[in-house]
């Protein structure tokens, strides 16, 4: 399984999961970060965290700790 | 459930959008001047609401706060379900709903719309940032979007007026036609278990609702109903989800991804998106302003540029208030007789008022700055580079500039706080904010290491205890905001999730509503407050002004000629004074510091604001109050003796120098500050925690330097 945090910059691929059923897991996917979607990785913040993806066509800033549990396919 | 109260002329929408959308713009642009604040008991945050007139019908809009969804977590996101929905005791129904999209960004933006689609009230939707997807070449079919949710669509360009009659006249029409928005229809499995829940709701219910009962997992909405409308729901919605999950359905991701599939699904034939291969002005750029290099290098020379702005270009400004302060209140003494009356509209009043229209340059500068970059869409930039180092500290990214602000001066650093969403990190960041180093602290800092650590040191020295002084603040703000967030404002933080926005031209009427805005909320609430300490203490210096003898000082001063004599008679009288008695009282308390009375009177006044403190050492050490000559105290300071008695030691050796900048360094001596912390929490425990915490930490660290001081210096 790769999650959102291990995969490198400028790859792109689909979303296949989002790990966990709390507010953090809802918030996530009412943002547009659902299984399916496609997404990709923009850049990361200079130390590496947090990561910038581009999903539904905008810009999403997200933290590595979040990023985990978003399970993707890198195409 | 959608009835309008047709007896009542006035037409109640509430606005809805994501944030970035240019919600406010929208709200300002319709409502011109004409709103006004709504207080809600237990809430936070600021709910406007405003009218206008159009074909002779009041519209009256309530601006919902931005969000991304209508699943409350908060009793502040809770407030605005409650006031969409009809719920909230103080406020009607709306009789319709104006959603505001980013049409550059449909999807995602539509995602709440679904969410007010369901509510059963008429929706009108409007679009925004039209020009941006165009830019980015996107073409959107809006009479075909219209067709197929039912309603109308109205593309807006609120700051250039665009779109703005189509918009009243859609809004005027949705009062007669009523039309229904189509809504997404889930399985129907969970639209008969929704239908079930709807039942019980009764007349306040909406399909909406009875959705976020089923769906709402951790239970938050669902308490808080049954409180409300004292119903009993909880059976019946574990009972309906029970079923759902029998047949393999996920509670948690089901509601995001039946909207977005038929979002997908409606929008797809509405837009014509460019191929994915071309880059965007965004990706260009961003492609810079994130950079591990140059994006650090930019964001430095930013904050740079921003900093000294506040320091140069506030300083004549400020310059001229003081200036203009000080020719008032010459004209008030020419004029006026010599007297108390006098004395308290030059010192208490003139001097009140001055205190806080002193703050306008930096307040005015700061957030013409905080607006262009956030109005560009930098300021999301900005919080992106910086998040990784606040994130140390329990905090996110947007925390940085508030604090940063702070090092000019806590105040409009307060007021910056406004872009922090999370309720806890933007508590913390208020808490901690007043521990940066202000420029009101930096004439403490030059005048003791003037007089006690510049003679006979190496050249570089004195820069280097200013730097370090500096740094009391830097190391401190930080230790305290990990304290406070893993204490008193320890809780299951949200997740920083942030739109990174498309950049764009700033607006300059959006940039000059934000400065108007914030002035105008400062000059009111925290100004009247300001004004009000200002002239108390003014009164607690000047009374008693009878000598223990029965004379009257100022009249004594008054026949005096001699200025030495005169200076003489000030320090009496202000010794005789409430403020200069307390300061005598308070000698036990403040000796463990290496201080005397004296330099606790001169404290004890500089508690409303630091400024004060070099004025009142003048005083005290017999100096007259017109002397501002910092050079004159800085020869003085080091000869003074206890008590004045040259048989006893000298009052300052370099401990208690160095006890006296840590002391100022960490205490909370700013009364505007607490004052915008009031207004800006909207209750009074935190100013008051913010003044004991910050006070309690001064003592002990100065306490600590002086003694550790003594023993090893």
């Amino acid at each position: 399984m790769l999650s959102l945090d291990r995969v490198s910059i400028g790859s792109k691929g689909f979303i296949s999961s989002i790990i966990g059923d709390d507010a953090i897991a809802q918030r996530l996917m009412e943002m547009g970060v659902i299984e399916g979607e496609p997404f990709e990785l923009v850049a990361t913040a200079p130390m590496g965290d947090p990561l910038e993806i581009k999903v539904q066509g905008y810009r999403l800033s997200i933290r590595k700790t979040e990023a985990a549990r978003v399970v993707v396919r890198v195409s | 459930m959608n009835e309008n109260n047709s007896q009542s002329k006035t037409y109640r929408i509430a606005l809805l959008g994501n944030p970035n959308t240019g919600k406010t713009t929208l709200f300002n642009v319709l409502t011109g001047l004409n709103h006004r604040v709504g207080n809600y008991p237990g809430v936070t945050v600021e709910i406007k609401k405003g009218s206008f007139v159009h074909k002779s019908t009041v519209i009256e809009i309530l601006d919902i706060p931005g969000t991304y969804s209508l699943a409350p977590r908060s009793p502040d996101e809770l407030l605005s379900v409650e006031l969409v929905l009809g719920l909230n005791p103080m406020e009607k129904m709306p009789d319709a709903l104006l959603v505001l999209a980013d049409a550059s960004n449909l999807e995602r933006n539509l995602y709440l719309a679904t969410q007010a689609f369901e509510t059963g009230l008429p929706v009108i939707l409007a679009l925004s940032m039209v020009d941006l997807a165009t830019a980015a070449g996107m073409e959107i079919d809006f009479g075909a979007l219209s067709k197929k949710l039912g309603i109308p669509v109205v593309a807006i360009h609120a700051s250039k007026h665009k779109g703005l009659e189509e918009l009243k006249d859609a809004i005027i029409l949705s009062q007669s036609e009523k039309r229904l928005p189509n809504s997404p229809l889930f399985s129907e499995l969970i639209e008969s278990c929704r239908g079930k829940i709807l039942g019980l709701l009764g007349n306040k219910g909406s399909r909406f609702l009875a959705g976020r009962l089923l769906f709402e997992t951790d239970g938050f909405l669902a308490q808080q109903l049954e409180q409300k409308l004292s119903l009993s729901l909880s059976a019946s919605i574990l009972e309906n989800r029970q079923v759902l999950k029998s047949s393999g359905i996920n509670l948690v991701s089901i509601e995001a991804k039946c909207r977005y599939a038929w979002i997908h699904e409606l929008v797809q034939p509405c837009i014509r998106k460019p191929g994915n291969k071309t880059v965007g002005f965004t990706d260009k750029v961003d492609r810079i302003l994130t950079h591990k290099v140059y994006g650090m290098l930019f964001f430095f020379l930013i904050m740079f540029l921003m900093f000294t702005a506040l320091f140069i270009l506030a300083k004549p400004l400020m310059e001229w208030i003081g200036a203009g302060k000080d020719f008032l209140g010459e004209s008030f003494e020419s004029f006026l007789p010599d007297g108390m009356l006098r004395s308290l509209l030059v010192e208490g009043l003139l001097e009140g008022v001055g205190g806080v229209v002193v703050f306008l340059p930096q307040i005015i500068i700061l957030f013409g700055f905080l607006s262009i970059l956030e109005d560009c869409g930098y300021m999301a930039r900005a919080a992106f580079l910086m998040d990784r180092v606040m994130a140390k500290c329990g905090l996110s990214g947007k925390s940085f500039i508030p604090l940063l602000s702070s090092v000019a001066c806590a105040v409009p650093g307060v007021l910056a706080t406004r872009v922090i969403e999370d309720k806890r990190d933007r508590l913390a960041t208020i808490l901690v904010a007043p521990l940066m180093s202000c420029s009101a602290r930096l004439p403490v800092y030059v005048l003791f290491i003037g007089a006690f650590l510049t003679d006979g040191y190496p050249i570089w020295f004195p820069g280097m205890m200013l730097f370090l002084m500096y740094c009391v603040g830097f190391i401190t703000a930080p230790i305290a905001a990990t304290l406070f967030k893993s204490t008193i404002l320890k809780g299951k933080g949200a997740p920083f999730l942030m739109e990174l926005p498309v950049y764009k031209m700033p607006s300059l009427r959006v940039v000059f509503a934000r400065i108007y805005e914030a002035s105008l909320s400062f000059l009111k609430r925290a100004g009247t407050l300001i004004a009000a300490t200002m002239v108390i203490i003014w009164a607690v210096l000047y009374f008693p002004c009878v000598s223990p003898t029965g004379e009257n000082y100022p009249a004594l001063i008054a026949q005096t000629e001699n200025k030495a004599e005169q200076d003489a008679l000030l320090l009496q009288w202000k010794k005789n004074s409430f403020l200069g008695r307390a300061g005598h009282l308070i000698e036990p308390i403040v000796k463990p510091l290496g201080w005397d009375w004296r330099i606790g009177v001169a404290t004890l006044a500089s508690f409303p604001a630091r400024e004060v403190v070099v004025g009142t050492l003048s005083i005290v050490f017999g100096l007259g109050k017109d002397s501002k000559d910092e050079e004159q105290l800085q020869e003085i300071l080091p000869k003074v003796h206890w008590n004045d008695d040259p048989d006893q030691p000298l009052l300052f050796n370099i401990p208690a120098a160095l006890s006296i900048m840590v002391f100022f360094a960490l205490c909370c001596q700013c009364g505007s500050t607490l004052m915008v912390i009031r207004q800006e929490t909207g209750s009074w425990y935190w100013p008051a925690f913010t003044f004991l915490y910050m006070t309690g930490l001064a003592y002990l660290a100065a306490l600590l330097t002086f003694q550790l001081g003594m023993l090893f210096l």
